[in-house]
């Protein structure tokens, strides 16, 4: 009986969904994340999941690709039930998963990846690599891709290319349901464009997708339907066609967001950083800027450009080759972070996990390591300021922990992001470079960090912010520098920084370079 | 979800909880239901005399898992310490045999375990080595070196003064015993509140983020390795002088046994978790496991087996408890 009305389904046309889940509950000890969540996926949809961190996006996601198991609820797959004991069980049913870690493996091939568990095989049961080129060539083919052959080797790829040789994966294996966890995280301006045109090419394909991003112009692009999760709850789902941003933001956070870019005019007084020819191969070639006290001084440019590469050298991580830095008019040599810091300059790194937090180290520990010295005596860590310094680090940026013993590795990107932004500030430094300072965070951590960086200009911080999103660069800098292929390209006021143009001076467009100032 | 902001909690609640659930509780609670287990069945396990030597036997293994458990938080790992404290005990009956003042005895094995195991750290901060492969490289030197030198030959005629062992504070404490409490203390101090401890636990738990927090991992592994030679030097001595003769070799798996102690008392193998308290009571729990084999009759040689199946079990427990910690995100 239950054949017959499945056949039926299939047969109704756009109606029947691909994917339907309902009544989705999952509780962690302690923790109730996921209350009750309803939601389909029509094949050739694509179904965008939004809310904040924390918000049980992941915890969702996780569950229909068979990574946990319900505590209640349904999952249908083409109107069947589906049970999903392991992440194995979904792939075989069909469901593909993009997390934001791209679960390659470096030193093999791209051909050897997208067939990774499933390579085609000969007689005898070895492998046949000639079918394997083949049909990463027609997999190649079928998506218009033409820049990225078999045989290259994964490690040498770009994170573009890389979340390509992902794509391809998924559809080796048949995939009908692909989740993107945040696809566009690490993506150029460049690359994003073309996994659109890669996603809008699986949708005339009648594949179904769940794409999870921070990114609402994305939703507005490229979703059919958005479901909003708040606290593990469904706040609702919306056509996009019939909503706006607003209303999507106010479901998220549950509060109206005055302005996304709290920016106000401060002024900026004498330089704080004066770097003159900078050098170092390969990525910083003869760059000269100047940051002022209380001025946020925004650098733009493609992932790629030798903006991190510039600020690592600033920092002293990869010390300069030629070229003189000053601070606060007074030449310098920084020939390491620890010199950096103790010129007053603090960095906020581009990736959290790797470079920003020590992860089994509880909150205190970490929001005191860049200020050790600050809180120890003759060598020794006074508990009692350590203590003070933490708690006022966790106010002031309202991180949301358990305690002040919480490991930090438990905690939520925004939460994360707080304690290594804080972590810096407790140094009370002159100058703050930030790297992608709000890279993969929530809206309301987002804002949150926002109006943290007005409030620091206003203090007299000078801040050199590094960011790969335009309307962040657009909305928060007095000045915005862009760099091309390891050069400075471009310099724009305020007034003149508008999208077209500082983006046009990022592709390197013509006549970009006229906005070429001083 | 916890989406109150919780500034006014101290570091210290939950504390009581924290204690009863944490590694060293666990160890302490085996070392004494292990003796009361053993002590129904064989009462001489009780011994005032047995119990002071399973401690004074094995308190060098201890004063060497203080180094060791740096080492490993600090995310590297030496196993070639086995044959160090074989090298600097050697050197230090030879001295003593040769009539040299008692201290340079005492301070030269010191010194020359500083030295080889700086020399180390250095390779592996600089160069970028494993420490596994450098520290590999140094075993089998020092090892071939040392039967190469004394030919096999044993020291004896060791002179009075060399034996700590026999110097007891107040007449009831062995030095030894009291060597390994203290350092076992001092060193947990330092690690736990000093700066420089601190940056052993950075170091291990994520370079790179130490490193642009300004603590530098290099000058860290080196020193952690200057540490762990200091410590391997004072366990040679304990070593050398609680037998009245100096054999050319040591205790075969030495090495194995002082990184046992270090995993079992909690040491994370990943690096960046753990404490010296932790490995301390863990060599003592592995002598005494050692020494009641004997006293319920069961071959002595079964205590490696012991000690594979604790290093399974700590592991897996650390490995779980992970698991358990990251679902919660």
């Amino acid at each position: 009986m239950s054949d017959a009305r499945n056949a039926l389904m299939r047969e109704g046309g756009p109606a029947a969904p691909l994917l339907a889940v309902a009544g989705i509950e999952k509780s962690f000890p302690g923790v109730r994340a996921l209350s009750g969540v309803s939601f389909e996926v029509a094949p050739g949809e694509v179904h965008a999941l939004l809310g904040e961190n924390g918000a049980g996006k992941s915890t969702l996601i996780k569950i229909i690709s068979g990574v946990y198991r319900p505590d209640a609820g349904t999952i249908h797959l083409d109107g069947r039930p589906l049970r999903l004991d392991s992440p194995d069980d979904a792939r075989r049913a069909g469901i593909a998963t993009i997390y934001q870690e791209l679960l390659l493996f470096r030193d093999l091939t791209v051909a050897e990846n997208v067939f990774m568990g499933h390579a085609p095989r000969g007689r005898g049961g070895r492998l046949d690599w000639k079918a394997m080129a083949a049909k990463t060539e027609a997999l190649l083919a079928t998506l218009e891709i033409v820049d990225l052959a078999p045989s290259r080797v994964v490690g040498s790829l770009s994170v573009g290319n890389r979340q390509r040789v992902e794509i391809l994966r998924a559809l080796s294996q048949d995939a009908q349901l692909l989740i993107m966890d945040e696809p566009t995280a690490a993506l150029t301006e460049y690359d994003v464009t073309r996994l659109f045109d890669i996603v809008r090419r699986l949708k005339s394909r009648g594949v179904g997708i769940i794409y999870i991003s921070h990114r609402m112009d994305e939703i507005f692009q490229l979703a059919d339907r958005v479901t909003v999760l708040r606290d593990g709850a469904q706040v609702g789902t919306r056509r996009v066609a019939e909503t706006s941003s607003a209303e999507l933001v106010q479901m998220m956070v549950g509060r109206q967001i005055e302005s996304l870019f709290p920016k106000v005019a401060v002024a900026v007084g004498a330089p704080v950083l004066e770097v003159r020819d900078l050098v170092r191969r390969p990525m910083t070639r003869r760059i000269s800027l100047t940051v002022r006290a209380g001025e946020i001084l925004g650098l733009a440019g493609l992932v790629g450009s030798g903006r991190s590469e510039l600020a690592r050298t600033i920092f002293g991580v990869t010390p300069a080759e030629s070229g003189e830095i000053l601070v606060s008019g007074e030449p310098v040599q920084i020939r390491a972070p620890s010199r950096a810091r103790a010129l007053g300059i603090a960095y906020v790194p581009e990736d959290r996990a790797t470079q920003g937090l020590v992860r089994p180290m509880n909150v205190r520990e970490n929001f005191s390591l860049a200020s050790l010295a600050r809180v120890a005596r003759f060598g020794f860590i006074d508990s009692a300021a350590e203590t003070r310094l933490a708690e006022t680090g966790v106010a002031r940026f309202r991180v949301r922990a358990g305690s002040l013993d919480q490991v930090v590795g438990r905690l939520s990107g925004g939460n994360q992001q707080k304690i290594v932004l804080g972590k810096w500030l407790a140094n009370q430094p002159k100058l703050l470079i930030l790297d992608e300072p709000t890279r993969g965070i929530d809206v309301g951590a987002k804002a949150e960090i926002h109006r943290l960086m007005c409030e620091l200009a206003a203090q007299g911080l000078a801040i050199l912010m590094i960011s790969s999103e335009l309307p962040e660069v657009l909305g928060m800098s007095d000045r915005v520098l862009v760099m091309r292929e390891g050069r400075l390209v471009a310099e724009f006021s305020r007034a003149e920084a508008t999208p077209e143009a500082v983006g046009a001076a990022m592709m390197g467009s013509q006549g970009a370079d006229a906005g070429r100032a001083a | 979800m916890s989406t109150i902001v919780v500034s006014r909690l101290r570091p210290g609640e939950g504390g009581a909880l924290r204690l009863f659930a944490s590694q060293e509780a666990l160890l302490a609670f085996a070392i004494v239901g292990i003796a009361i287990l053993v002590g129904l069945y064989n009462p001489r396990f009780l011994a005032t005399r047995n119990l002071g030597d399973i401690v004074l036997g094995n308190a060098y293994i201890a004063v060497a898992a203080i180094g060791m458990s740096m080492v490993i938080v600090s995310g590297n790992i030496d196993i070639s310490v086995g044959s160090l404290i074989g090298v600097l005990a050697t050197i230090s009956g030879s001295l003593a045999v040769a009539g040299v003042p008692i201290i340079l005895v005492w301070l030269t094995p010191l010194m020359v375990g500083i030295l080889v195991m700086m020399l180390q750290g250095a390779v592996i901060a600089y160069l970028r080595i494993p420490a596994i492969v450098v520290t590999l490289g140094m075993l089998s030197i020092l090892k071939g070196g040392l039967i190469s030198v004394t030919g096999g030959r044993w020291i004896t005629d060791l002179p009075q003064s060399f034996h700590l062992a026999d110097i007891e504070l107040f007449g009831i404490l062995p030095m030894p015993v009291l060597i390994m409490v203290a350092a076992t203390i001092l060193a947990a101090l330092w690690m736990r509140y000093s700066a420089s401890g601190r940056a052993i636990f950075a170091t291990g738990g994520n370079a790179e983020a130490a490193r642009l927090c300004g603590v530098s991992p290099r000058r860290t592994v080196v020193m952690v390795f200057a540490l762990h030679g200091l410590f391997a030097g004072i366990a040679a001595l304990l070593f050398a002088t609680q037998l009245k003769v100096i054999q050319s070799t040591v205790p075969p798996n030495l090495e194995l046994t002082v990184i046992t102690a270090a995993v079992v008392g909690g040491v994370s193998i990943l690096g960046g978790v753990g404490t010296v308290v932790g490995s301390t009571l863990a060599a003592v729990l592995i002598a005494e496991i050692a020494s009641a084999l004997v006293f319920i009759n069961v071959s002595p040689y079964w205590i490696h087996a012991v000690q594979g199946g604790l290093i399974l079990v700590t592991v897996v427990a650390d490995i779980l408890r992970r698991q358990r910690r990251q679902v919660g995100e």
